[in-house]
């Protein structure tokens, strides 16, 4: 990868003078998956609202393509936690109202054609005509994956799509977006606090110390070989131990982790990337 | 809670509440007109002519004298034999016409306003002591000043119908537009979505059950006032009408024009009701 689609600069977000994350820098290459695993509190919504440009940081920069980002674009699109389906339209009508603003020659049929296709292909062809409301929740989550894909971005942001949803669902979806990700080449950054998805979808995991004063502590390059699926994975030789990284982490390391007193080799500019699965 | 109670079983209580109120209030009128009957003195009868025949007797009429006479006015409402003698249903229409051309006025400022509000921080907090003095003053306060500049009692009528029916819409608007989720807003905005286009496929579809709220409680108010701004100006309308017969004396005209106003006063509602299910949305 010559140049990071995503480069994230030292940024900072604070409230008077507790600072909530600072000197945050991370980067995510061209197709790669990178999801961010934190607990809560350390402002890994705020992080992935700055990257969508909702948000502003209150220090440092976010470049994508070469370009500081100054709002919100097409190019970004956002799975939201909680689908933020339009309830007064269908699902067909949510998806088109997304490739209406994507396509403003498109006329109104066009979009209406399109948006069917992208519902087909999370599945919910069926569905197209009933409003959020006849939907559910994991139907939903699917509408607002498709809604976001059929606008055909380069860089998907996912904030804890699938953490309302059942199990059972939760698969199935993650291995969904897994695949239309890479059949689309996009670049994808999810935040989580589900270990083991972030072992299925993720290339690196970002792992986030706790705040006040939050810092990406360490970076886990994921070397389980893809496809992965949620039936085999555990199953991959080195899951568990890169599972137990994560999870030791989140139960101890996030919580001992001092930015002023760093682990040797530790530079909030270099995070070490570390393999333990390899 | 409630149960659900079958239809008929909720309208034969409704009927036979009715027939009882009706049923009740005959028989008084019938008791007191043979009480008082031939209580008049024969010489105070000659004196009075015709008047005595009835004598002490009550102007309140009993139902059937109501039931007939609503028969009479319905079976030619639209009559008009110069400008102090028109049908009822002419004088509904005269109230509606301005209930409607108030109200119509109304919507198309206050909804568009009420927008910027709801958008604007700085408007809301600039405009809102204007809305917190003016909101509670009687529509028929504004009578009098109304009827000073514009100089057109039926002019100044509409005006109060305006003026009564600004408020609830505008607030409405305001709160509706303002309190639009926030998703929705961030969806827009990822989406690119221009303000046009976030305004008319967002916000406003978001927020029209509240504006709708907002306009039915309004044609409510409006529908109240117009019958004491006629009353006060006079000329034609419901509210005069009914002004009109108490000069008259005709109580059954004027009970006939509560039960009309009432009616009418339904249907509007009904109307925005309709209104209101159309743009309702549910998650």
């Amino acid at each position: 990868m010559d140049r990071p689609d995503v480069q994230v600069e030292g940024i900072a977000r604070r409230f008077g003078a507790t600072a909530v994350f600072e000197d945050v820098w991370f980067s995510v290459g061209r197709g790669e998956f990178v999801c961010l695993v934190g607990h809560s509190g350390c402002g890994k919504t705020t992080i992935l609202n700055i990257l969508a440009g909702l948000d502003a940081p209150d220090d440092g920069a976010v470049i994508v393509g070469g370009r500081e980002i100054t709002g919100p674009s097409l190019d970004r699109a956002v799975i939201f936690q909680s689908h933020a389906l339009m309830p007064w339209m269908t699902a067909a009508q949510n998806v088109a109202f997304a490739l209406s603003c994507r396509n403003p020659h498109w006329n109104r049929r066009m979009c209406e054609d399109a948006a069917r296709e992208a519902l087909a292909r999370v599945g919910l062809a069926h569905a197209a005509d009933r409003k959020p409301a006849q939907l559910s929740g994991g139907m939903k989550q699917r509408v607002g994956i498709a809604r976001a894909l059929a606008i055909q971005p380069r860089i998907l942001l996912m904030d804890e799509p699938f953490s309302a949803l059942d199990a059972l669902t939760r698969g199935a979806l993650q291995e969904e977006v897994s695949r239309l990700v890479t059949e689309a080449g996009q670049t994808g950054f999810m935040i989580t606090h589900d270990v083991d998805e972030a072992i299925l979808l993720a290339d690196r995991i970002l792992l986030m110390s706790n705040g006040p004063g939050a810092r990406i502590a360490e970076v886990v390059v994921n070397t389980l070989p893809r496809p992965r699926t949620r039936a085999g994975l555990h199953h991959m030789p080195g899951y568990h131990a890169l599972r137990d990284h994560v999870l030791d982490f989140l139960i101890t390391r996030s919580r001992d982790f001092e930015a002023t007193n760093p682990p040797a080799g530790w530079s909030a500019r270099a995070v070490p990337e570390l393999r333990p699965a390899a | 809670m409630q149960h659900q109670v079958p239809f008929w079983r909720a309208a034969a209580l409704s009927l036979l509440i009715l027939a009882v109120f009706l049923g009740g209030w005959e028989a008084a009128i019938r008791a007191a007109a043979t009480a008082s009957g031939q209580a008049v003195d024969p010489e105070y009868a000659a004196l009075m002519g015709q008047a005595a025949a009835t004598g002490g007797q009550s102007a309140m009429p009993a139902p059937s004298d109501i039931a007939k006479r609503l028969f009479e006015l319905l079976r030619d409402p639209f009559y008009v034999r110069g400008t102090n003698d028109q049908g009822i249903g002419v004088q509904i229409a005269y109230s509606l016409l301005r209930v409607g051309a108030g109200f119509g006025l109304a919507a198309i400022i206050a909804i568009p306003l009420g927008f910027a509000i709801g958008m604007s921080p700085l408007l809301n907090a600039a405009l809102n002591p204007f809305i917190q003095v003016l909101r509670p003053v009687s529509p028929l306060a504004w009578m009098p000043l109304a009827l000073y500049s514009i100089k057109d009692s039926s002019i100044s009528s509409v005006f109060v119908i305006f003026i009564c029916s600004i408020w609830p819409m505008l607030l409405n608007t305001a709160f509706g537009v303002a309190s639009v989720r926030r998703e929705w807003l961030n969806v827009g905005r990822t989406l690119e979505a221009g303000p046009w286009r976030t305004a008319t496929r967002i916000i406003l579809p978001a927020a029209a059950p509240t504006i709708v709220t907002g306009m039915r409680i309004s044609i409510g108010i409006a529908w109240l006032v117009i019958v004491a701004a006629e009353m006060l100006v006079g000329g034609t309308g419901i509210g005069y009408w009914v002004w009109n017969q108490w000069n008259n004396l005709s109580i059954a005209d004027i009970v006939i024009a509560i039960l009309m106003i009432g009616l009418v006063g339904l249907a509007l509602d009904r109307l925005l009701g309709l209104l209101a299910r159309a743009v309702a949305w549910s998650e």
